[in-house]
């Protein structure tokens, strides 16, 4: 039975090195609810905590750095919303403020939720993970690293250092659909982002599949839509439907205690709809 | 397998925690090791915010908090919220106003607030419900509730 609170990244390789049952604690709000109902039983426990290496964020240029520590609460900073802004209202939708005081983007990462809050922006911004171990650092991609519900392709000794994801030029939505306001599992949310640069606009999709998924087909079809040199697009039912209809076709929703797969189609359908009708009204004015 | 040996500074005292397993919630320390029972657990999943408490001045939910992990750090509960037989202004104002029915949600709700003010002396309305969003009560409807908060406000900025 032991707790280890080490205040380094060497340190935190040294512990998960010495024992191999020894569980990584992030900011606990997934994990102290298994241990809580039994579903989890640790003997060996690596806090995350005191890391001063694993905290905050930073841009390097046309990236930004988030700390694999860095809490909900502190993405919902100004000038962090300045650089990624779906993530910050991504963040915001994340429980209640007891929870963002203490989750961190590492611990969305590493749970691997269908339904983590994060992963749809993550995914729609073509995110890196940087995964760290006294072997050095490897850097996957999300679809690389989360390959089913709560499956990822993390190595025994491994701890994600940081999320790194481009600083686009363009606006960016989240929209997420629950039960309340707050303290809400999403039944469906979806990311998009436009990034002008590229001229792409991309989308994914959560809680609607196994992981999350990207809406290829919606994406390829807007891209034609858009005309890049004017951004001039009108924002027509008809188009904002469509992109909808598509982006529907790309979710694989199931029934659950939550929800059904039929209601989650069409959640779906809704939140694209409503995503793509605000980016386009905002590519509109030059936002 | 052996026990675990740790402190736990709760309410400026420093508590001995003796033969714990790894995995006791900071809830079930304070509640059944050191017997302070004003922090009240219910959905231990971080639904209902009735476990909140301070940790190093954040406001965090105890029931997902792995106690161990937080020797060493300043933590605050109802019990110290308020010298021995005096309310605080925010719990005189609960009295007040009526926003205590069951009473179950009350000392959440009361650290809750009392974080919110030190912060944030004159909270918007989406503000103040956003910040109490993780509390909940199914007694009072909230409206009583809001209402104590507006009455501390009040007091406080005419102080």
């Amino acid at each position: 039975m032991s707790i280890t609170i080490p205040r380094t990244l060497a340190e935190v390789y040294a512990a998960l090195d010495a024992d191999a049952d020894a569980q990584i604690l992030a900011g606990g709000t997934d994990f102290m609810v298994e241990v809580n109902f039994g579903h989890r039983r640790p003997t060996s426990v690596v806090s995350l905590g005191a890391v001063g290496e694993l905290r905050g964020w930073r841009r390097d240029g046309d990236t930004l750095v988030i700390g694999g520590g860095c809490t909900y609460r502190e993405m919902q900073d100004p000038a962090f919303a300045a650089l990624a802004p779906a993530l910050t209202v991504a963040a915001r939708t994340v429980g209640s403020p007891q929870i963002r005081n203490v989750g961190t983007i590492g611990g969305n990462v590493a749970t691997a939720s269908p339904a983590g809050d994060t992963l749809p922006v993550l995914t729609a911004l073509d995110a890196t993970i940087t995964l760290g171990s006294s072997r050095g650092v490897r850097h996957v991609t999300l679809p690389e690293f989360i390959v089913g519900p709560k499956r990822t392709t993390r190595i025994a000794g491994e701890v994600i250092v940081d999320v790194r994801v481009p600083v686009l030029d363009g606006p960016q939505e989240y929209l997420k659909i629950g039960t309340r306001n707050a303290m809400v599992i999403a039944v469906a949310d979806v990311a998009l982002v436009v990034d002008r640069a590229g001229r792409t606009l991309r989308c994914a999709l959560g809680s609607v599949g196994p992981t999350v998924l990207r809406a290829t087909e919606a994406e390829a079809w807007a891209r034609e839509q858009i005309d890049w040199s004017s951004e001039s697009i009108a924002a027509a039912d008809a188009l904002c439907a469509e992109f909808g209809r598509l982006a529907a076709a790309s979710a694989r929703p199931i029934d659950d205690h939550r929800s059904t797969a039929d209601y989650r189609r069409r959640g779906v359908e809704v939140l694209a709809s409503r995503a793509f009708r605000r980016v386009l009204a905002r590519m509109g004015d030059g936002r | 397998m052996t026990a675990l040996h740790y402190q736990l500074r709760v309410n400026g005292r420093t508590h001995d925690v003796r033969d714990a397993h790894v995995g006791e919630s900071l809830l079930g320390v304070l509640r059944d090791r050191l017997g302070l029972y004003g922090t009240k657990g219910a959905c231990e999943q971080g639904e209902c915010g009735s476990c909140s408490v301070l940790v190093d001045g954040t406001l965090v939910c105890a029931c997902l908090v792995l106690a161990a992990s937080v020797m060493g750090a300043a933590i605050t509960t109802i019990e110290g919220i308020s010298p021995d037989g005096v309310l605080s202004d925010v719990q005189q104002a609960f009295v007040d106003c009526g926003a205590v029915q069951c009473g179950f949600c009350t000392p959440g709700l009361v650290i809750a607030v009392q974080h919110l003010l030190d912060d944030n002396p004159a909270p918007t309305e989406l503000e103040l419900k956003e910040a109490l969003s993780g509390n909940i009560c199914r007694c009072t409807g909230y409206g009583r509730i809001f209402a104590a908060v507006d009455a501390v406000v009040e007091l406080r900025s005419a102080r």
